[in-house]
C-alpha cells in the first residue's frame, strides 16, 4: 500500500462521484444536438439532483426497510467499485481485496437491491420492472463472467491491476481474437446493465417499455436523487472499466506520484468522455427492441464470451 | 385475469397417531442438539488426527462395527453437527406449535445419529448399515404426514430411488473390499491398486451412481424435489443440508481418495453430470412457485456446482496440475460447507413461514416481512448466501472454483481446453439464474402485500425456532467473512487426497490467497467497505438539502388511479418468472393454457380469462415415465406365469430344484 495508490483511489472515487451526473448530462446533450434539439445543457442533471434533494421525503405505504435502503446500497456498491478498479491508478489499496469477479458481484448487489425494492412496493409496476430486470440480469451475469475469464486467462489472474499491467506489457492481446470477442461481449453487457438502448430506454415513461423506470416509480425526493446519482455512477464506472481494460494507456502505475495520478485521471476522463459520446451517438440510430428479443441479444453475447474463453485456451501462448 | 397455478398446500398440523406430550419435543430437540455438539467435537478430533479407531465386535454379528474418523470425515461431521444443532433447537418450537407424533419426533435424532455413523464408519459394513439407517430414518420423516397423497407419492419415489442407490453402493463396495482383501476403509485406500481395471471402473460407476443419487445429481434427482418439501421443517433441513453432503462425502472419500486417481473419463463424467445438475436445477428453481420445492431444486444446483469442483479437481490431478487441483477440491469442500449452513437456514425459515401460514405456494404468500420480521431477515441472510454474491456465504467457494478454472494454464491439452470453458459457462449461468430464483423466493414470498388471508394473519415463529435459525445465520456470517476457520481442516483433507499439491492449499485469511497463483480477494474488507459506505451515503443524503425540506410523510402507492392496492394487482411468483420461463421454454416445456370465454358472442368482449400454467420435471417425464412404463409392461408379462394354479407352482418348484442341483453338481 503506497501513498500514491491511496491518493489515486481517493481521487478517482471523488471524480466518479462528482463527475457522473456531468457525464449523463453530456450524453443527453450529444443526443439532443444530433436529433436537432438545443438540449438542456450538460449541467442539467446537477440541477435535477439539487431540486430532488430539497423535496419532501415520502414513504409509500406498507414499504419496508428494503425499499428505504436500496438507493444507498446501489450508491455504496458503486462507490466501492470506483475505489477499487484501475481508473486513474493501478495501485488502489483495495485492489487486492476485490478482483474482477468481486466487482461483478458488487454490481449485481446493486441490481438485486433495486429489484427487491421494486417488489417491496407490491405495485404492478414495481413487480413488472423487477421481473424484467431480473431476467436481463440473470442472462447478463454469465456473459460478464465469461468475458472476465477471457481477459483473465492471458494475464493469469483475475486481479484488475494484473490484467491492466499485462495489457500494457503486451498490447497485442487486445487485438487477439479472444480480446476482440471479449470486447464485443462486454459492450453488449454494459448496454444491458446500464439500461441503455436498445435494451431499455432511459428516457421512457410508458409502462409497456419500462424496466429501470418501472422499479423506481415509487421513489421521490432525496431517495430518487440517490438512485439517479447511483445509476449515473454505475454508467461511469462501467465505461471506465471498459476503456481501461482494453486501452489502459495513461493509467498511473505502482510508483507514480501526484503528477502521475493527475495525468491518469485526465487520461481516463478523456477516454470515458469519448466512449460516452460514442455510445450516445450510437443510440440515436437505434430503437428499443422488444423485451423478448433482448434474451436473443444476450444469448449472442454469451456465445461471444464462450468463444472468447475457448479462443484464449486454444490460441494463447503458454506463459510462466 | 384468474391465475390458477397447480400447487400443493400443506396443512400445519402433521403427524398421525398420538400427538406427543408437552415435553417430548424438547427432549427430542435436546438429544439432536447433543448429537450435533458431539459430532462437532468428534469432527475436530478427526481433523486434528485423533479420530482413532473404536471396534464394537458385539454390536453386529460376524462383521462387528468399526468407527474411525478421518480428517475428511471430520470436516463433514462438523458440517452435520452445525446443521443438527440449528435444526435441534428449532425443532423444539416447531413441533410444539405444529404437533407431531412420537415417531416423527424420533426421526431427527435417529437420522442425525445415522448420518454421523456413515461419516465415522471405519469399515465398509459399518458404512452400509448406517447408510441404510439414514435412508430409513429420512423416509419416515418424509412420510410423517402420510395421509396426504403428495407425501405418499414422495415417499414412494424416495424409497425407490434410495434403495436402488443403496444396492449400487452395496455391490460397488463389496466388490472393492473383496478385491482389496479387507473391509477396512484405511487399508482399502492402500490396496485399491490391486483391482483389475475393469473392476475399478465398475466400482467407480456403481459407487458414483449411488452417492450421486443421494447428492441429488441429475438425472437421479427426481426424488429430491418431492421428498424434501414433504418432510417437516427441521427434517427437511437435515435432509437438504446435511444428507446431500453425506452423498458428496461418499464421492470424495471412495471415488477420489480411495479409488483415485483414475482414468480420465471418471473426471469428465463427474464434471459432466455436475454441470447438467447445476444448470437443470437452477432452471427449475427459477420457475418453481412452491417455496420448498424451489429450495430443493436449488440443492440440486449447488450439489452440481460441488460436483463440477470435484470433477475439475480430478481432471486437473490427471493433467498433473496439483496446484489448481488443490484449489478446485478445496472449492468443492468449502461450497459443501457453505451450502449446508445457508440451505439449513433457508429450509428452517421457509419451514417457519409454512408453519405460520400453512402455505407453500409463493403465489399466495407475501407480506411476511411485517408479520414475521425475524424470520424474514433470517431468510434474507440465507438467500444472500445462496445467490453467491459478495457478503454472502456462497461467495468464497464460487470464487475459489472460478479461480481454479482460470488457473488452468492455456495450452495444457485439448480436453482441458474444451471442458474448462464449458465448466465456466455452466457455473456462470447457474450463478445468474440462482440470483433470480432467490430474489423470487425472498421478494415475492416475504416482501410486498399478503396474497391470501392466511399470509395476512401469520404470526412470528416461536423463540426457540428463531434461536435455531439465528445459529445457522451466525454460521452463514462466519462462512461469508471469516472462511479462515476452515483452513486447518482443508489442509488435512487435501493431505488425504492423492495427487493434489498440499503446498498449494488456498490460504483463507482476511485476504484469500492462492499460493503460487496470482489472485486474491477479501470478503471481509469488501463487506466492511460496502456496509460503511452505505451508512455514510444514508447519513449524507439525509443531511444534504435537509434545511429546505418539508417534514417526511407517508403516502399511498400509485395504482394508476384504480383505488387502493389489492392483492390481485400484485405480481406473483408465476408472473415474476414468466419472462424466464418463456426464454427457456425449450428446456422447461411448460404446460400453459389460456381459456377465454366471450361475452354475448362477441369476439371483442371478454367475460373471463382463465390461465393455467404448470412446469413439470422434464427429466421425470422423458426419462423415468418410459422406464416405469417398461417395467410395468415387463411385470405384466411375468404376471402371466402366476395364474393361481397350485399345480403349476409345484411344477415351477420342481424345475427350480432340478436347475439348482444341476448347477451345483
Amino acid at each position: 500500500m503506497n501513498p500514491g495508490g491511496i491518493l489515486g483511489a481517493a481521487a478517482q472515487t471523488a471524480a466518479v462521484g462528482l463527475g457522473a451526473p456531468g457525464l449523463v448530462g453530456g450524453m443527453r446533450q450529444v443526443r439532443a444536438r444530433m436529433e436537432g434539439r438545443a438540449g438542456p445543457g450538460v449541467a442539467q442533471p446537477y440541477r435535477d439532483l439539487r431540486k430532488l434533494l430539497g423535496k419532501q421525503s415520502i414513504t409509500p405505504e406498507g414499504t419496508t426497510v428494503v425499499f428505504a435502503a436500496a438507493p444507498a446500497v446501489i450508491a455504496a456498491a458503486t462507490l466501492v467499485i470506483a475505489a477499487t478498479i484501475p481508473l486513474a491508478t493501478t495501485a488502489s489499496p483495495l485492489d487486492g481485496a476485490a478482483d474482477l469477479l468481486a466487482v461483478v458481484g458488487l454490481l449485481l448487489i446493486g441490481t438485486v437491491s433495486l429489484v427487491l425494492a421494486g417488489l417491496d412496493t407490491g405495485t404492478p409496476f414495481g413487480g413488472m420492472g423487477a421481473s424484467r430486470e431480473t431476467t436481463i440480469a440473470a442472462l447478463v451475469e454469465p456473459t460478464v463472467l465469461l468475458a472476465v475469464f477471457a481477459l483473465s486467462i492471458p494475464a493469469g489472474s483475475s486481479n484488475l491491476a494484473v490484467i491492466v499491467a499485462d495489457t500494457l506489457r503486451r498490447p497485442s492481446d487486445v487485438l487477439s481474437p479472444a480480446g476482440a470477442l471479449a470486447f464485443a461481449a462486454i459492450v453488449v453487457v454494459i448496454i444491458a446493465e446500464t439500461g441503455r438502448l436498445p435494451v431499455d430506454n432511459p428516457a421512457t415513461h410508458l409502462e409497456l417499455t419500462m424496466v429501470h423506470e418501472a422499479m423506481v416509480l415509487e421513489y421521490s425526493g432525496p431517495k430518487l436523487a440517490v438512485i439517479e446519482w447511483g445509476a449515473a455512477m454505475r454508467l461511469t464506472v462501467l465505461l471506465g472499466l471498459l476503456v481501461n481494460l482494453f486501452a489502459p494507456w495513461g493509467v498511473a502505475g505502482r510508483h507514480a506520484g501526484l503528477v502521475g495520478v493527475a495525468a491518469g485521471l485526465a487520461a481516463v476522463a478523456v477516454k470515458v468522455a469519448v466512449a460516452a459520446a460514442a455510445l450516445a451517438a450510437g443510440e440515436v440510430y437505434l430503437a428499443k427492441i422488444r423485451l423478448f428479443r433482448v434474451p436473443e441479444l444476450l444469448a449472442g453475447s454469451f456465445l461471444l464470451g464462450l468463444l472468447a474463453v475457448t479462443a484464449s485456451y486454444f490460441l494463447a501462448s503458454p506463459q510462466a | 385475469m384468474t391465475a390458477t397455478v397447480e400447487s400443493t398446500v400443506s396443512a400445519p398440523r402433521r403427524g398421525t397417531g398420538r400427538p406427543a406430550a408437552g415435553l417430548a419435543p424438547a427432549l427430542a430437540g435436546t438429544v439432536t442438539v447433543g448429537l450435533g455438539g458431539a459430532a462437532g467435537l468428534l469432527g475436530v478430533l478427526g481433523i486434528s488426527g485423533h479420530g482413532g479407531g473404536v471396534r464394537l465386535g458385539w454390536l453386529l454379528p460376524l462383521a462387528g462395527v468399526d468407527f474411525a474418523v478421518s480428517a475428511t470425515a471430520g470436516l463433514f461431521m462438523l458440517l452435520v453437527g452445525l446443521v443438527a444443532v440449528a435444526a435441534g433447537v428449532y425443532s423444539i418450537g416447531y413441533f410444539r406449535t405444529s404437533g407431531a407424533s412420537t415417531i416423527t419426533l424420533a426421526v431427527a435424532p435417529v437420522f442425525t445419529a445415522a448420518m454421523l455413523g456413515v461419516l465415522a464408519a471405519g469399515s465398509v459394513v459399518t458404512l452400509l448399515v448406517c447408510w441404510e439407517m439414514m435412508a430409513l430414518a429420512s423416509l419416515v420423516g418424509v412420510l410423517s404426514d402420510h395421509h396426504r397423497p403428495a407425501a405418499l407419492d414422495a415417499g414412494r419415489w424416495y424409497a425407490g430411488m434410495t434403495q436402488l442407490g443403496f444396492v449400487a453402493i452395496l455391490v460397488g463396495l463389496v466388490v472393492l473390499s473383496a478385491s482389496g482383501g479387507s473391509g477396512d476403509m484405511v487399508l482399502l485406500g492402500r490396496h485399491a491398486g490391486r483391482l483389475t481395471p475393469t473392476a475399478r471402473n465398475a466400482v467407480f460407476a456403481l459407487t458414483a451412481l449411488g452417492f450421486g443419487s443421494k447428492a441429488g445429481l441429475v438425472p437421479l434427482h427426481v426424488w429430491l424435489p418431492r421428498a424434501h418439501p414433504e418432510a417437516p421443517g427441521p427434517v427437511s433441513a437435515l435432509m437438504s443440508a446435511a444428507m446431500v453432503a453425506v452423498g458428496i462425502y461418499g464421492l470424495v472419500r471412495v471415488d477420489v481418495q480411495i479409488l483415485g486417481p483414475g482414468p480420465r473419463w471418471w473426471a469428465v463424467a463427474v464434471l459432466g453430470f455436475g454441470a447438467l445438475s447445476a444448470v437443470y436445477g437452477v432452471l427449475q428453481a427459477s420457475v418453481s412457485t412452491d417455496l420448498k420445492r424451489l429450495l430443493a431444486y436449488s440443492t440440486t444446483e449447488n450439489m452440481g456446482v460441488v460436483a463440477v469442483g470435484v470433477g475439475a479437481g480430478m481432471l486437473l490431478i490427471d493433467y498433473h496440475r496439483p496446484g489448481a487441483a488443490a484449489v478446485a477440491i478445496a472449492a468443492a469442500l468449502v461450497h459443501t460447507v457453505a451450502h449446508a449452513v445457508f440451505k439449513a437456514l433457508l429450509f428452517l425459515s421457509a419451514g417457519a413461514a409454512v408453519a405460520a401460514t400453512g402455505i407453500r405456494d409463493l403465489d399466495r404468500l407475501g407480506g411476511l416481512a411485517v408479520r414475521m420480521p425475524a424470520t424474514t431477515i433470517l431468510f434474507a441472510v440465507g438467500a444472500l448466501g445462496a445467490s453467491g454474491l459478495p457478503l454472502g456465504a456462497g461467495f468464497v467457494s464460487e470464487w475459489l472454483l472460478l479461480q481454479a478454472l482460470i488457473h488452468t494454464e492455456p495450452g495444457s491439452g485439448t480436453l482441458l481446453a474444451v471442458v474448462m470453458p464449458v465448466a465456466v459457462g455452466v457455473v456462470a449461468l447457474s450463478t445468474g439464474l440462482g440470483v433470480a430464483a432467490m430474489v423470487k423466493a425472498f421478494g415475492v414470498g416475504f416482501l410486498a402485500r399478503p396474497r391470501s388471508p392466511e399470509a395476512a394473519e401469520a404470526r412470528e415463529a416461536s423463540p426457540s425456532m428463531v434461536a435455531g435459525m439465528s445459529f445457522a445465520a451466525a454460521a452463514c456470517g462466519v462462512a461469508a467473512v471469516a472462511p479462515v476457520v476452515l483452513s486447518a481442516a482443508l489442509d488435512k483433507v487435501l493431505g488425504e487426497t492423492p495427487g493434489v499439491g498440499l503446498s498449494a492449499a488456498p490460504s483463507l485469511g482476511v485476504v484469500l490467497r492462492l499460493p503460487g497463483l496470482a489472485g486474491s480477494v477479501s470478503p471481509a474488507v469488501l463487506a466492511a467497505a460496502v456496509v460503511s459506505v452505505t451508512l455514510a451515503v444514508v447519513v449524507l443524503a439525509g443531511r444534504a438539502g435537509a434545511r429546505r425540506r418539508p417534514a417526511a410523510v407517508t403516502a399511498p402507492l400509485w395504482t394508476c388511479g384504480a383505488g387502493p392496492l389489492s392483492e390481485r394487482m400484485e405480481y406473483t411468483a408465476t408472473s415474476f418468472a414468466q419472462p424466464l420461463q418463456q426464454v427457456f421454454d425449450v428446456v422447461l416445456r411448460p404446460e400453459v393454457d389460456v381459456e377465454v370465454s366471450h361475452a354475448g358472442g362477441s369476439e371483442y368482449l371478454v367475460e373471463r380469462v382463465r390461465f393455467r400454467s404448470r412446469v413439470d420435471d422434464t427429466v421425470e417425464l422423458r426419462l423415468y415415465r418410459p422406464i416405469l412404463a417398461a417395467v410395468s409392461r415387463w411385470a405384466g408379462w411375468v404376471r402371466r406365469a402366476h395364474p393361481g394354479s397350485v399345480h403349476l407352482y409345484i411344477g415351477y418348484g420342481a424345475i427350480g430344484v432340478t436347475v439348482v442341483l444341476v448347477v451345483a453338481r
